[in-house]
């Protein structure tokens, strides 16, 4: 199924009659889903765009590249960094607005902007019963009822289908530098949080393959004063490093095309490498070590036990033998029982991504 | 503006009520004599009052916990408080309710620089968790202008910002985690000190829910190093259309200033009276403040100058010590002192798309003379969040009344160009009844549902946010 508009889109919800598989343009989606996909790639469309408010409203199936290249023409972007998935996944296809926002896909400059649900600002959808319902609005400060934009950013797809999103959006910086270190992972690790703990408004911090990075960005001078006072405090072998590319933090590219799971752990930063060391396997760091992506060849290792207490862990990619391993964290009893009589609430059915997604 | 009638079923059953909570509170943790009672009959939208049946002040999440089992099972409503500083009466009582103030709560539990986060009992004010950390070069962002009383419970409750929350985001994008203790007693834990709660953002919905799904008892908040510096500077405008140009010049070139302060001419004229800061007397007013180091700061306020003088100001005035500074600031901090020596006044937050300023003040200016009421406009210009000072004179019959009408239509007018109600009071009582101008009765529902899930009895704080027409059958459970 694929409306080509929102009364389309309730339709199709509204005259469902078993499990429907949400889906954008199918680059991010992590769960085990059976059912009908209802595809919302052809609610296109940039409806309003004000550079000067820093605002943009797109319907939920509009390709993310084309927002990037509308923004982009402004010297703007979408500050969250959003993750390219694909290469980790192996998955083909245009990534779509609404996609993200249902994964609430985050890149590195989480450590200084937020999450894509902090620059979400407002959200249409269409609930279990195919009623249509908006939340939030365009504006960047709005407390007007229930912040029902928070509960969809990363719901994929469990409380409804998207179909509008407007986002706060960022100028593009004018200057950005990379600082790095080759060392071990505790020191890296301890140096990106001193970098977090000062002054100097690190947007990005990264540990991966040996080497620990830091990202400065904004106007020239400020980045090369910045830059020059972090390697003051940090010491040791800190240097400007002109080849140093976000992307592969960003998007995971070293284990893209490898064979293994995939783990994504969200943790306290402080716990990060003591954690990381005691899962065999490769990690990349991000959020100054609040993010792992793990690789493992184990599918017996239990990630979710080497993170109680101090986060939580997502299965990003399953290896053969884990058909009994959860995707998305178990939830201590209290929230799960919230979060069941949410879904029960906005999709009484059970027909969106059951049988396995969020 | 109504409230629901007082439940005779609950005010008979007082004396065993507070019997109860006796059992599990100390004696003077229990508030029941009228006279002491009074003590919590508003908040800081003090055009309303109503003592509570009783108010108790528990110490602890277990007290909470208490205190709300017993009042789930006697079918009391319970209306959570902070420190009462809500400009939208999200703590008004009613008079068969328990109020529960968390002010004796007020502990810093734990602070992790390592980590950036700091666990405070909830009944903390703002300003002391900047204060526990500052020291060390920390701070808490969020900074509503009543910081120095309000509660970290108050701030979740209604989702507060405050000036510089165009850098720095709301409390939304400053929390962590929660401990919430839902109506019937069960204490759950949301978040935890890492970057995302996982699962459905249960954490998103909790903050700004307004004291409806549950009593916020700790909180895990983000916090920051403080930047090195910060400096402001004035630019005075003859025109409302070109103050708004030179704001979106600013934001268009990339600029991210902390806070952008925008004030009109009643209200300069009025504080400049009060305050004497030696504001320019002129159409519109930006203080725009920037952070960094003193170099960085250099940096950006060129840039701004540049900008603000290609758009002729009447003035543009740079700080150049610690003093200016504060001079800068002086009339703005004391904007609301000064429209209230004139008057009484009504404060709104209804925000719009920062496009529509010169439109929505011109209109204002209009309404305010078929109204015959004065009205002065404080404003976050960055983020569009309005502050309209309705003048009115509490002792002349009507008036408030009348007052309330012109906020009313202020509010539609900014919904109407695409903003919302309230950008950073909540919805309490004042909008409560104004809700169906923002919103469809499905749009509604949707939220209404969410309270469903957490509070099946509507127990808690059950007048507020929604119309009343709207909850009637819920809340008779």
């Amino acid at each position: 199924m694929q409306p080509a508009n929102e009364a389309e889109l309730s339709e199709a919800v509204r005259l469902a009659v078993g499990p429907l598989v949400l889906r954008g343009g199918g680059t991010r989606g992590i769960g085990r889903a059976v059912g009908a996909v209802l595809q919302t790639s052809g609610l296109t469309g940039i409806e309003l765009y004000e550079p000067g408010a820093l605002t943009l409203v797109a319907r939920a199936g509009t390709p993310l590249a084309e927002v990037e290249a509308v923004l982009a023409a402004e010297r703007q972007r979408l500050a969250f960094e959003v993750p390219d998935l694909r290469g980790l996944l192996g998955r083909e296809g245009a990534s779509t607005v609404g996609g993200v926002v249902a994964a609430n896909a985050s890149g590195p400059r989480r450590v200084q902007v937020g999450a894509c649900r902090d620059a979400l600002l407002g959200v249409r959808f269409v609930d279990g019963t195919g009623a249509v319902i908006k939340n939030g609005g365009r504006v960047m400060k709005n407390v007007t009822g229930y912040d029902l934009v928070k509960l969809l950013a990363g719901s994929n797809g469990a409380l409804g289908v998207l179909s509008e999103v407007s986002f706060r959006v960022q100028a593009q910086p004018e200057a950005v530098v990379t600082l790095s270190a080759e060392t071990d992972a505790p020191q890296g690790l301890a140096d990106l949080r001193r970098a977090l703990g000062s002054p100097f408004d690190v947007s990005g911090a990264a540990y991966m393959s040996g080497k620990a990075m830091l990202r400065l960005e904004g106007m020239a001078g400020s980045v090369r004063y910045r830059a020059g006072q972090l390697r003051a405090l940090l010491g040791g072998g800190w240097q400007e490093d002109a080849a140093a590319d976000w992307r592969q933090v960003r998007d995971v590219t070293p284990f893209a095309g490898r064979a293994g799971a995939v783990w994504r752990l969200v943790v306290k930063p402080s716990e990060a490498g003591r954690i990381a060391a005691g899962l065999p396997g490769e990690a990349i760091f991000d959020w100054g070590g609040g993010l792992i992506w793990l690789l493992t060849q184990d599918p017996a290792l239990d990630v979710r036990a080497a993170v109680a207490g101090a986060g939580h862990a997502t299965l990003i990619r399953a290896l053969p033998g884990m058909q009994g391993v959860p995707v998305f964290p178990p939830e201590p009893p209290g929230v799960a029982a919230l979060t069941a009589g949410l879904r029960a609430k906005f999709d009484p059915r059970g027909i969106f991504n059951a049988g396995g997604a969020a | 503006m109504q409230m629901p009638i007082a439940s005779a079923r609950v005010l008979d059953r007082k004396a065993e009520i507070v019997a109860r909570l006796l059992t599990v509170l100390p004696a003077d943790a229990v508030i029941f004599d009228p006279a002491e009672t009074r003590a919590y009959e508003c908040d800081a939208l003090s055009a309303y009052a109503c003592a509570p049946m009783v108010a108790v002040l528990p110490r602890s999440t277990a007290e909470v916990a208490a205190v709300l089992r017993i009042c789930h099972q006697e079918g009391v409503p319970v209306v959570p408080r902070g420190s009462g500083t809500s400009l939208a009466g999200g703590a008004l009582p009613t008079a068969d309710c328990v109020i529960l103030g968390v002010a004796r709560m007020n502990a810093v539990l734990e602070t992790d620089y390592d980590n950036r986060f700091i666990r405070v009992q909830s009944g903390r004010t703002n300003l002391s968790v900047t204060g526990a950390v500052e020291a060390d070069g920390f701070f808490y962002a969020p900074d509503p202008s009543s910081q120095l009383a309000c509660a970290i419970a108050g701030n979740v409750a209604m989702n507060s910002g405050g000036a510089h929350c165009l850098k720095y985001g709301v409390t939304t994008n400053n929390l962590l985690g929660v401990t919430l203790v839902q109506m019937d007693g069960t204490a759950v834990e949301v978040g935890g000190p890492w970057m995302e709660a996982g699962g459905i953002d249960l954490l998103g919905v909790i903050c700004g829910s307004e004291g409806q799904l549950g009593v916020v008892t700790e909180a895990t908040l983000r916090i920051l190093p403080k930047p090195e510096g910060a400096r402001p500077v004035l630019v005075g405008f003859d025109s409302n259309e070109v103050a708004g140009a030179c704001v979106s010049d600013i934001i268009k070139a990339g600029i991210l200033p902390v806070a952008i302060e925008f004030m009109d001419r009643p209200c300069i004229r009025a504080t400049e009276a009060f305050a004497k800061a030696g504001y320019p007397d002129c159409e519109a007013l930006l203080i725009i403040e920037v952070e960094g180091s003193p170099a960085e700061i250099d940096e950006q306020l060129a840039r701004i100058k540049a900008i603000a003088m290609a758009h002729n100001p009447v003035e543009f005035r740079e700080a150049q010590d610690e003093d200016q500074a504060k001079r800068i600031w002086l009339g703005r901090k004391s904007a609301f002192g000064a429209m209230g020596q004139i008057n009484d006044y009504m404060c709104l937050d209804g925000t719009i798309p920062v496009s529509s300023l010169p439109y929505v003040l011109r209109r204002i200016g209009e309404m305010s003379a078929e109204f015959g009421l004065d009205v002065g406009n404080v404003f976050h210009a960055g983020d569009g969040n309005m502050h309209p000072l309705i003048l009115y004179n509490a002792n002349k019959p009507g008036d408030l009344e009348l007052c309330e009408a012109f906020g009313a239509e202020i509010l539609k007018l900014c919904v109407e160009v695409g903003g919302c109600l309230t950008g950073e009071h909540g919805v309490g009582i004042e909008k409560r009844d104004l809700m169906g101008v923002q919103y469809s009765a499905v749009d509604l529902e949707a939220q209404m549902q969410v309270k469903d899930v957490f509070d099946p009895k509507w127990l808690l704080n059950p007048a507020k946010v929604f119309p009343l027409d709207a909850t009637a059958v819920r809340r008779a459970g």
